[in-house]
């Protein structure tokens, strides 16, 4: 960590996941999957990932079924609002049972 | 084939858990920059909440090499970066000088300009999120008719905004486009298409911004979507001068007329109390730009 090969320090960063933390400590709202909605789930070829397309964090992973990543997701919701088939709903972090 | 979801690259550049805010438009866009760039390139940036997005020392949250640099000088930096790889034999190497449009229209215009009139082989992007949003939303020359910032606060700024495409037209660059993170298969095709032009190409693309704007984070994209629908955005490429309307402003001049700009703005915090003849200034604003679109495509 800001040490070039030559071990001299540098003012040079090096590339990390969660730079900012924990960002998903940011979070008010949840995305929950309801996979029985999802079109590449009910296809099960690759189709949709909308919600890849848009996510601003790129937490989700464009696999079958999708996955989201909540240790980084910030809760927009960009993917709920866009998924096509409502298979995305934000549910208040308060009101989140593990199920 | 053009680029569509499924075959737009998977691998991502840009690390999660980084500083933006959430709903960030200028995340959207840089996600596709950087899949487009392939992490082969070297990124000069300003002030800006560009800078807030690659982080602090010592950890960044972007796969590719970043030179912070002095508010003004995003343009001289790029050159530099450019004359230098050139020295080296590194001409693989695609430098991108990355301003917001503070950066570009007010204080960055005059490097700027004097890059793209030297022809200097770099992509200049400006992304347009109408303010000084990193600073916390003072009035740039790019914010629009009636819209209240920090700097506007009781009648919302009284003037147009600055065409900053038209003027970079003015310098006769190899490519101009101009792009929304709400359509990014359309802005992956963009820059891809600028990589293999040579001289100063310059992108100019439109950023919703939650907190600037005073938006839900949800509807970002539904913004950038609507700017674009209701003509505040066209979406257009001028390959060596020649104009062409691309995406969803090309299916809309084709079949279908613009929305009126009173379903944008009426869903922003910051247009609100716009007054009657403000709208209607706006309105009328759109409308000649459209029809010059129009008459050009």
């Amino acid at each position: 960590m800001g040490t070039r090969d030559c071990k001299h320090i540098s003012a040079m960063a090096s590339p990390s996941i969660g730079e900012a933390g924990r960002t998903g400590e940011w979070r008010t709202s949840r995305p929950v999957i309801d996979h029985s909605r999802c079109i590449p789930v009910r296809k099960n070829k690759p189709s949709c990932f909308l919600c890849w397309l848009y996510c601003p964090e790129a937490v989700i992973k464009r696999d079958i079924p999708i996955q989201i990543d909540l240790t980084y997701c910030k809760g927009c919701g960009i993917c709920a609002e866009e998924c096509p088939s409502g298979a995305i709903t934000m549910v208040a972090e308060n009101d989140y049972v593990e199920r | 084939m053009e680029t569509s979801v499924l075959n737009l690259p998977e691998r991502e550049y840009l690390l999660p858990g980084n500083r933006t805010c959430a709903g960030c438009g200028l995340s959207i866009a840089y996600r596709y920059i950087l899949k487009a760039l392939e992490g082969n390139a070297i990124v000069a940036v300003p002030a800006s909440c560009l800078t807030v997005l690659h982080g602090m020392y010592p950890t960044t949250s972007v796969l590719i090499p970043c030179v912070n640099v002095a508010f003004p000088s995003t343009a001289a930096s790029a050159s530099g970066l450019v004359a230098g790889l050139k020295a080296l034999g590194r001409t693989d190497i695609t430098v991108v000088g990355f301003a917001g449009d503070g950066g570009t229209h007010d204080i960055g215009i005059q490097a700027l300009s004097g890059a793209a009139e030297r022809g200097a082989d770099f992509i200049y992007i400006c992304y347009d999120n109408e303010a000084y949003m990193n600073t916390g939303t003072q009035r740039s020359s790019s914010t629009p008719l009636g819209a209240k910032t920090a700097t506007t606060p009781v009648l919302g700024k009284q003037q147009h905004l600055k065409d900053m495409p038209r003027i970079m037209e003015a310098h006769s660059v190899s490519y101009i486009a101009t792009a929304c993170p709400s359509y990014p298969a359309d802005l992956y095709d963009k820059m891809r298409k600028a990589k293999t032009k040579k001289g100063t190409r310059y992108i100019h693309i439109s950023t919703p911004c939650p907190p600037g704007w005073i938006f839900p984070t949800k509807d970002t994209v539904k913004m950038g979507r609507l700017a674009v629908e209701t003509g505040m955005v066209t979406l257009y490429e001028m390959e060596d001068g020649v104009f062409r309307l691309t995406g969803r402003s090309r299916s809309v001049a084709e079949r279908g007329k613009l929305k009126p700009v009173g379903d944008y703005i009426k869903l922003q915090g910051r247009f609100a109390g716009i007054s009657a003849d403000n709208l209607k200034e706006l309105q009328t604003w759109v409308n000649s730009r459209w029809a010059g679109y129009l008459k050009r495509a």
